[in-house]
């Protein structure tokens, strides 16, 4: 794991429109470009084939944007939080906003294992299929399962649904969704059981819910 | 045809469209260092089309200088345009949605000057593709003038006549001048108003430029073409392809994608040209003189490039690198400079011979060593000395030991069949020298050894001393496959290879007159799309296109062609003198080499062609000997003190 010379930083980034159709490792590539222009000493792991060492909070579906979405990245030398912000806010495509950046301990957990769930915003412009929606939410929350079939599998999605909301006066489909390895609630998929078109919607993950460090594993 | 749309009614209609197709990051554009001006205040706006899918256009570093150049002019925009996806093809057509800018959503209908890029033949049904999505009349005699000019450049429009009826005008050679001449002269005519006749004009004027309307083509009644001929005396009978006397700085602000392409990486052309003069290349015979840049130009772009694009490829991109004069000190400085940077650096088409590996062993460093890739591309010496590459298998052995000695365990190995006087011993000889090498590699790192042979299958090009030698049949490729495949078996041996089908029709697009023309619009209009690609070539709609139109293919492909007869690209000018290809085809036809030409000029017709620019650019800017002076006395140097 990371030696004593290497620091970590946590960023908190948006991915916006421009970048809205790129997926979980392309969006991994951008960023290891990005570092790279920003001219940041990205740390490498060991071995034969070596990677860049930054971990991604939690992969985003293909098709969603985010805001407060997060990143760790190690680096081979420490530099002032300020100085890699402003580095990377220059280097990043249009693709991404950087919106913060602080150091955190090298000795926290991975990233990924501290996601429990995320919050999703789901708007869209086509109001007339949304008549029906409270209902349809009520009856939703109240099943005790909901099968459901992704790529072949079969899986229950009702306990991947944490809470789901519908804002009437923004016309906004408010969810927060379990997050978990094994385990990830996918909006459009919520969506789709709600009887909507996912494509009639854009999609925003407005955040990450972590745990508390006890529940994560030791990074 | 599509309607007239909007950019912000085009990106209206696309929300509903792009979560729905394959890769939707192929048509949003908003990658970093895209460049986007302001349509409205821009007097020419110029849409580039790789007529394939975004991975592959995006991989082209043609398209990318071309790009760059047009961007730079303050009364220009250049915006790129591809073919979508059959997926995204079928929901345009669908939704009335014209093909359409990545970076600013304009229809291409809404361009003034659609530049297409052609290295290769089977782009051409795209071509027409494109066209038709875009709302442009497929035919130049259908444009009005308010038409966007259409015109395609690229190895393969140096033979013209199959696309001549879609195209306004050609760019022979290089586009680096010449885009910004077109650029002015359409800009001219769009000012003046006038018809789109007098822009015929004005763009045949433009040297490298082929209007292929001002030209007529002669058929003799046994259906081989007579002549082609300017149709007024105003209009250069035969057309000089254009080159740079010297290669500009190379482009460094790559468009760097969000989504995996075929190639992510920094390109580099370190040299244009070959002077080796294998006979099956047409690449090497169209882009004479060889013009090389220097290392500290190299060096420093590749420097600029990462800074601009992050990228953690490069590519040192020529014909031929172990023919560049400084390739070591290149290599040297390139490993100075980088080390240490996680780069993967590549320098593709190295001799055959130790030092290419000893230079793939610098570069490469401590970096993880995938495959190795040497191209004997026949395996007799009879064959080499007929194509004019003459490496002994000794060489390819020798050179292979060094290869697994240094920490690679897969060599590549390139082979071609179908050249001219081929035999099933030649072909044979491809699978026993395939196993030679497998058996080098057992010795050295036993089991961990690997061969991969890649086979393709010969097509005579344009302007090669091979342009008159007529295509393997069908049915001789399958025997030379089968063979291969029996012989290309067991553990350690991998074989790739061409289906026939593709062969046939690249063979007819690279071959074919005037006349092939009607054949591509029925092949299109039958479904034929992304041809180069295996699983997508209708073979189907391309023959049904021959027999709708009576035209035979074997007359294309078949057919050894007479020494004298009138080739469809003779008023295409390529440099080299038909004289120097039909001597040098005499040649192989004794089996009869030459050396590099950088030792010996044989005269191919270069210098005499560019004599003016020759002058200006004396000494190895070219690497061409200097023929006409006389041999030079080096002097003495006197010392004027005394010692």
């Amino acid at each position: 794991m990371a030696g004593p010379a290497r620091q970590r930083y946590r960023i908190t980034f948006s991915k916006t429109e421009a970048m809205r159709f790129t997926g979980h490792l392309d969006l991994h590539r951008t960023w290891e470009r990005t570092f790279r222009r920003a001219s940041l000493p990205l740390a490498y792991s060991a071995g034969f084939n070596p990677q860049p060492k930054i971990n991604i909070g939690a992969a985003l579906p293909l098709g969603c944007l985010s805001e407060g979405d997060l990143i760790d990245v190690w680096l081979e030398s420490e530099v002032d939080p300020l100085q890699v912000e402003s580095s990377l806010r220059l280097a990043a495509p249009p693709g991404i906003r950087v919106d913060e950046v602080r150091p955190i301990e090298p000795t926290e957990p991975v990233l990924q294992s501290m996601v429990r769930a995320a919050v999703f915003e789901a708007v869209s412009a086509n109001l007339a299929a949304l008549d029906e929606i409270d209902r349809r939410i009520g009856a939703l929350i109240e099943a005790e399962h909901l099968p459901r079939i992704r790529r072949g599998k079969s899986y229950d999605l009702r306990p991947l649904i944490e809470e789901i909301r519908w804002d009437r006066a923004t016309s906004k489909l408010w969810m927060r969704l379990v997050s978990r390895g094994g385990a990830t609630g996918r909006p459009e998929e919520v969506l789709d059981a709600l009887g909507l078109d996912p494509a009639d919607f854009v999609i925003r993950r407005t955040g990450l819910v972590l745990s508390g460090p006890e529940e994560a594993q030791p990074g | 045809m599509p309607r007239a749309m909007e950019p912000a009614e085009i990106e209206r209609a696309l929300a509903p469209v792009l979560p729905k197709v394959e890769k939707p990051g192929r048509y949003t554009g908003g990658e970093l260092n895209q460049l986007v001006k302001d349509w409205d205040v821009v007097p020419t706006r110029v849409a580039l089309v790789f007529p394939d899918v975004y991975d592959l256009g995006m991989s082209n570093l043609g398209l990318a200088v071309l790009y760059d150049i047009l961007n730079r002019q303050p009364g220009v925009l250049a915006e790129r345009v591809f073919a979508p996806w059959p997926d995204m093809e079928a929901a345009l057509r669908r939704d009335g949605i014209p093909l359409f800018s990545l970076e600013t959503k304009h229809a291409l209908r809404d361009f003034d000057l659609i530049g297409v890029s052609l290295p290769y033949e089977t782009l051409y049904t795209n071509t027409l593709n494109l066209l038709d999505l875009g709302g442009v009349p497929l035919r130049t005699a259908d444009r009005r003038r308010d038409d966007p000019v259409v015109i395609a450049g690229g190895h393969a429009t140096y033979n013209p006549e199959p696309m001549a009826e879609f195209l306004d005008a050609f760019a022979i050679g290089e586009g680096e001048d010449l885009i910004l001449e077109v650029v002015a002269a359409v800009r001219a005519w769009r000012e003046s108003g006038q018809e789109r006749a007098a822009l015929h004009h004005s763009l045949a004027r433009i040297w490298g430029v082929y209007v292929p309307s001002l030209y007529c083509a002669h058929y003799a009644e046994d259906g081989s073409l007579e002549r082609t001929t300017p149709l007024e005396p105003s209009v250069p009978a035969r057309v000089i392809k254009r080159i740079v006397p010297q290669l500009p700085p190379p482009m460094t602000r790559f468009i760097v994608p969000y989504i995996d392409v075929t190639h992510n990486r920094v390109a580099v052309e370190i040299m244009r040209g070959c002077t080796r003069g294998c006979r099956f290349c047409q690449a090497g015979m169209i882009t004479r003189p060889v013009r090389e840049r220097s290392v500290d130009e190299i060096v420093d772009a590749i420097d600029e490039a990462l800074r601009q694009t992050g990228y953690e490829e490069v590519a040192l991109l020529s014909l031929s690198s172990s023919d560049f004069d400084e390739v070591l000190p290149l290599v040297r400085a390139v490993r100075q400079r980088f080390a240490g940077r996680h780069l993967n650096l590549s320098l593709p088409s190295l001799r055959i011979e130790s030092f290419s590996v000893e230079l793939m062993d610098l570069l490469q460093g401590e970096a993880h060593r995938s495959g190795f890739t040497l191209a004997p591309e026949a395996a007799t010496e009879r064959m080499r000395q007929i194509i004019n590459k003459p490496v002994s298998t000794a060489q390819v052995l020798d050179t292979a030991r060094e290869i697994y000695r240094h920490g690679w365990h897969t060599i590549k190995l390139y082979f071609m069949i179908g050249h001219p006087q081929e035999t099933l011993e030649d072909v044979q000889a491809i699978a026993d020298l395939c196993k030679q090498v497998l058996a080098v590699g057992r010795e050295i790192v036993g089991g961990r050894a690997h061969v991969t042979a890649g086979v393709s299958t010969f097509v005579p090009k344009p302007h090669t001393p091979f342009q008159w030698v007529p295509c393997d049949t069908v049915e001789q490729i399958r025997a030379k496959q089968a063979l291969l495949k029996r012989s290309l078996r067991g553990p350690g041996l991998k074989l790739n290879w061409n289906h026939p089908e593709e062969t046939m029709l690249e063979a007819w697009l690279s071959r074919g007159d005037r006349r092939m023309g009607q054949i591509i619009e029925q092949a299109w209009r039958r479904g034929a799309r992304f041809d180069a690609w295996q699983d997508h070539l209708r073979m189907d709609a391309w023959l049904a296109a021959f027999e709708a139109t009576g035209l035979d293919p074997a007359f294309y492909t078949h057919r050894e062609r007479p020494i004298d007869e009138t080739l469809p690209w003779d008023h295409i000018d390529a440099g080299v003198r038909k004289a120097f290809l039909t001597e040098d085809y005499l040649w192989s036809l004794r089996g009869r080499t030459r050396v590099d030409c950088r030792e010996r000029c044989f005269a191919c017709g270069i210098l005499p062609r560019f004599a003016d620019l020759r002058r200006l650019n004396p000494g190895d800017v070219w690497e061409c000997p200097e023929v006409r002076s006389p041999v030079r006395v080096p002097a003495e140097i006197l010392s004027l003190t005394p010692a």
